[in-house]
């Protein structure tokens, strides 16, 4: 990606705030939002003010069943929610009963039911960069983690690192997930995740904003 | 947090939600408390789905875009920080990341949405006094906006334009666009006193 001059990223703060950036300068943008304390702070307080815009319309109520629908849905959305290439490791009665008491208990204690639902043979392994660890089973393993919900257009991707090439093995969207990595691990691989365009690629662009070890 | 804090969380000091301020209310949401979430959708739904409408122009979308913005506000409430943004913009500012996400992919934006505002419904029975005059308060604010700030504004905001797409259809360069932008955003922050 090109990167754009110090001075013309910082005029990106007021259309960020209205949401009216391009998709490519909206992640540039928030990149550099990483670095940069003073922008975080500009975005803030201009925030505050798009946000006052939500006040002025005029616009319609919401149906009286709005409400229910998303409260329906939040009781009945589970953090895992892997992208189907492989089927799951452990039985499907057993990822109800950990999702039901995830939300209470924590992610730790989560990853520790699911470890205990699976048997033996497999390692667990801490993630670097973000909450989570990795379940290695053999050749197979899955990543439990939790990301920030991902810009628009964009998708976490993992990929299994074994020497000096990464090889795609899954998309996930953000939220507490557990996702079956495609791609069979071995010692001494590396799992990986960056953030990529929409429908993931072929070799990695983002930044690693996880890794562990196998 | 243990993981018991966690559990009991919901249970200590337990206060009518109610009662509890916006981010009270978040980061009950952040523990699970599914309550807190429906008193979060009371205080914010209607503002919420009335700015999606504004956006989407149309029902089932914005009802769409108000349910994906709740169930992010969900999941991430843990992410929250009430140091860096008031509840209120955190969650709108999601309302209105969704409905202009959507609105780009419908590509819906054929109508110029200063001259096509939805009809307004009318003050409803159930709205609640204060929202109508958080209103009143930053239409007046917005006639105080010298016309193109507050049309860049509104074409960004509601219309869901980019500033590029902005600075087309204005024919003006890019620059005059952010500009506009920022010294309107500015401005109308100053006008609308913090509540």
């Amino acid at each position: 990606m090109m990167r754009m001059a110090q001075p013309e990223l910082h005029d990106l703060a007021a259309a960020y705030a209205l949401n009216a950036l391009d998709p490519e300068d909206r992640w540039t943008y928030e990149r550099h939002l990483d670095t940069c304390d003073d922008c975080r702070e500009e975005v803030a307080s201009l925030r505050e003010g798009a946000a006052q815009l939500a006040y002025a319309q005029e616009g319609p109520a919401p149906r009286p069943e709005l409400r229910e629908r998303i409260l329906r849905a939040a009781r009945e959305e589970r953090p895992p929610e892997v992208v189907p290439f492989r089927r799951w490791l452990f039985p499907v009665t057993a990822v109800a009963a950990v999702a039901a008491s995830f939300a209470a208990i924590g992610l730790g204690l989560w990853a520790n039911s699911l470890r205990d639902n699976q048997g033996g043979g497999q390692r667990v392994v801490a993630v670097n960069g973000a909450p989570g660890q990795l379940i290695v089973s053999g050749a197979e393993a899955q990543l439990v983690v939790c990301f920030d919900e991902a810009p628009a257009n964009k998708t976490y991707e993992a990929w299994v690192i074994d020497g000096k090439t990464p090889r795609p093995a899954g998309l996930f969207a953000g939220g507490c997930r557990t996702v079956t990595l495609t791609h069979p691990v071995q010692d001494g691989s590396t799992v990986a995740v960056t953030l990529e365009n929409e429908g993931g690629a072929e070799t990695p662009h983002g930044d690693i904003l996880a890794s562990a070890s196998v | 947090m243990s993981e018991y804090a966690f559990a009991l969380a919901p249970l200590i000091g337990r206060r009518r939600l109610t009662q509890r301020s916006d981010e009270e209310l978040l980061e009950a949401i952040a523990s699970g408390d599914h309550d807190a979430l429906g008193a979060l959708y009371d205080r914010f739904g209607r503002v919420a789905y009335g700015l999606a409408f504004r956006v989407l122009r149309d029902q089932e979308l914005a009802e769409d875009a108000v349910q994906e913005a709740f169930l992010a506000v969900w999941r991430s409430a843990e992410g929250y920080r009430r140091e860096r943004a008031k509840a209120a913009t955190w969650v709108l500012t999601l309302v209105h990341r969704r409905a202009v996400d959507l609105v780009r992919r419908e590509d819906r934006r054929r109508g110029d949405p200063l001259d096509e505002a939805p009809e307004a419904g009318g003050p409803t029975v159930d709205e609640e006094a204060d929202l109508r005059d958080k209103r009143t308060a930053v239409q007046a604010a917005l006639t105080q906006l010298p016309p193109d700030q507050r049309q860049a504004l509104e074409l960004a905001y509601y219309g869901g334009f980019t500033q590029s797409e902005l600075a087309e259809r204005l024919g003006v360069p890019l620059g005059t666009v952010k500009s506009r932008m920022f010294a309107g955003l500015a401005r109308l922050r100053e006008l609308v006193p913090d509540t």
